[in-house]
């Protein structure tokens, strides 16, 4: 499971650079602690879904675009940022401290969502 | 759909800086791109679908230039899985004016997701128009995964910032903003303090009879802001041409043609010559309207828009649904 997900986060960001390796790093180590849960938020016409996600700490959480426009989810506070999703691509983070994580879709930023790690 | 429904509005202003009535808005599908003649300082603008039909004598003011906008090379599911073909037909239209116009405006989301390659096809299917020159903004489509640096690279030479610039022509000023840069979470397209005092700094000396056209992606006026349609700090750029008695702006991103005329500013947003977006909430959500394929070009092709100059008024709109 720490492997295919730490794949799923290089996948979806061939061509990125240091700051998603660096969240893969952070998978592996979440992953280390505890057994990590893995959740799926959807995007589906314009919005995220769910809204709000309350996870227990050590979940990894991914993201899938299902619309037929890009999207990206990108942390208000600049703990995680995806690259620009396509239709059906993902990506995925491993929540490894409690906290609320506020983000949005940096193409639209009328999409919001949170999640909350308790 | 031979049936046409025609509007017409008439706006009258007598240049006394009062907003009489408000504003008047109309919308409308329209074809893929916009022909503006320049005509003693007052704008005209046609829907390409008409220009095989317009006279040299029409065409040709004391300037004329085509906006397009919203090409989003790349983009390949319905209704259009040939935005390439939709774009080289708006180039066919706009090569088939009786005068050629002088440039291009394009008004943003050039590609879909930013792609080398899909930059390098529109440049080639542009390179086919009769207007050499074109003067691009950026949509968000353009400046995804870096900030922007592709796009200051290819079409930002001589531009400030995240790519702002002006530049004249025949006497009108042209003034290109870039609000689709460090959106923030919850909010709209956004200028910036730093872009606002360039363009303050940038009309401060120029004659109010200086007939002023402003471009950008998304619309510089409260659209529908629940989709992100408008401009947070537009109100701002404005107040900075307010002295001008001749403000035209010209905006893309929703995909449809939309007018509204405020005072002395006129308000046009144009077609994408790639797929239409629905009406401003018409539909859950603003993504692609899928249209069966042999819909398309009609529903990107049959809307005139014009700017009809009268006596002491500034504008009329003159719109048709088919």
């Amino acid at each position: 499971m720490r492997r295919s997900v730490s794949i799923a986060v290089l996948t979806v960001t061939l061509v990125i650079g240091i700051g998603t390796i660096t969240i893969g790093q952070n998978s592996l180590l979440a992953g280390a602690q505890q057994k990590p849960e893995t959740t799926e938020v959807k995007i589906d016409n314009f919005s995220f879904g769910p809204e709000t996600l309350t996870i227990p700490v050590g979940t990894t959480v991914t993201w899938t675009n299902r619309d037929d426009i890009p999207h990206t989810v990108v942390s208000t506070d600049g703990v995680f940022k995806s690259k620009v999703l396509d239709t059906d691509e993902k990506f995925s983070f491993t929540f490894s401290k409690a906290g609320t994580y506020a983000y949005f879709c940096s193409i639209h930023p009328k999409m919001t969502g949170k999640v909350v790690v308790q | 759909m031979k049936g046409k429904m025609k509007d017409e509005i008439l706006y009258d202003h007598n240049h006394d800086g009062i907003d009489r009535r408000g504003f008047l808005k109309c919308m409308a599908w329209a074809g893929t791109g916009a022909l503006c003649v320049m005509s003693g300082g007052v704008l005209k603008s046609y829907s390409l679908s008409r220009l095989p039909e317009m006279s040299a004598k029409e065409a040709l003011g004391e300037l004329s230039f085509v906006q397009i906008s919203d090409s989003h090379m790349g983009f390949n599911k319905p209704a259009n899985p040939d935005v390439a073909g939709t774009l080289k037909a708006a180039v066919d239209k706009i090569n088939a004016l009786a005068a050629a116009p002088e440039f291009m405006l394009h008004t943003g989301d050039i590609s879909h997701l930013s792609k080398p390659e899909e930059f390098d096809t529109v440049d080639q299917i542009l390179k086919s128009a009769k207007p050499k020159d074109v003067f691009y903004v950026p949509g968000e489509h353009d400046v995804l995964n870096d900030e922007g640096k592709q796009f200051l690279e290819r079409y930002g030479k001589g531009s400030k910032g995240a790519g702002w610039h002006s530049f004249d022509k025949e006497g009108a000023h042209f003034i290109g903003l870039v609000n689709v840069m460090n959106l923030k979470a919850g909010g709209l397209g956004t200028l910036g303090h730093e872009q606002l005092e360039w363009l303050e700094d940038d009309v401060k000396h120029l004659k109010h009879s200086t007939p002023i056209v402003v471009f950008a992606h998304i619309p510089l006026w409260s659209v529908y802001p629940e989709w992100g349609w408008g401009t947070e700090d537009s109100a701002q750029a404005l107040g900075y041409l307010k002295k001008f008695g001749s403000v035209t702006v010209l905006n893309g991103h929703i995909h449809q043609t939309l007018q509204k005329v405020e005072g002395n500013v006129t308000f046009h947003t144009a077609a994408s010559t790639a797929f239409p977006q629905p009406e401003p909430g018409k539909a859950p959500s603003p993504g692609p309207m899928k249209v069966p394929a042999e819909q398309l070009k009609s529903v990107l092709g049959i809307t005139d828009v014009n700017y009809v100059q009268g006596q002491h008024a500034l504008a009329v709109v003159d719109s048709t649904l088919a």
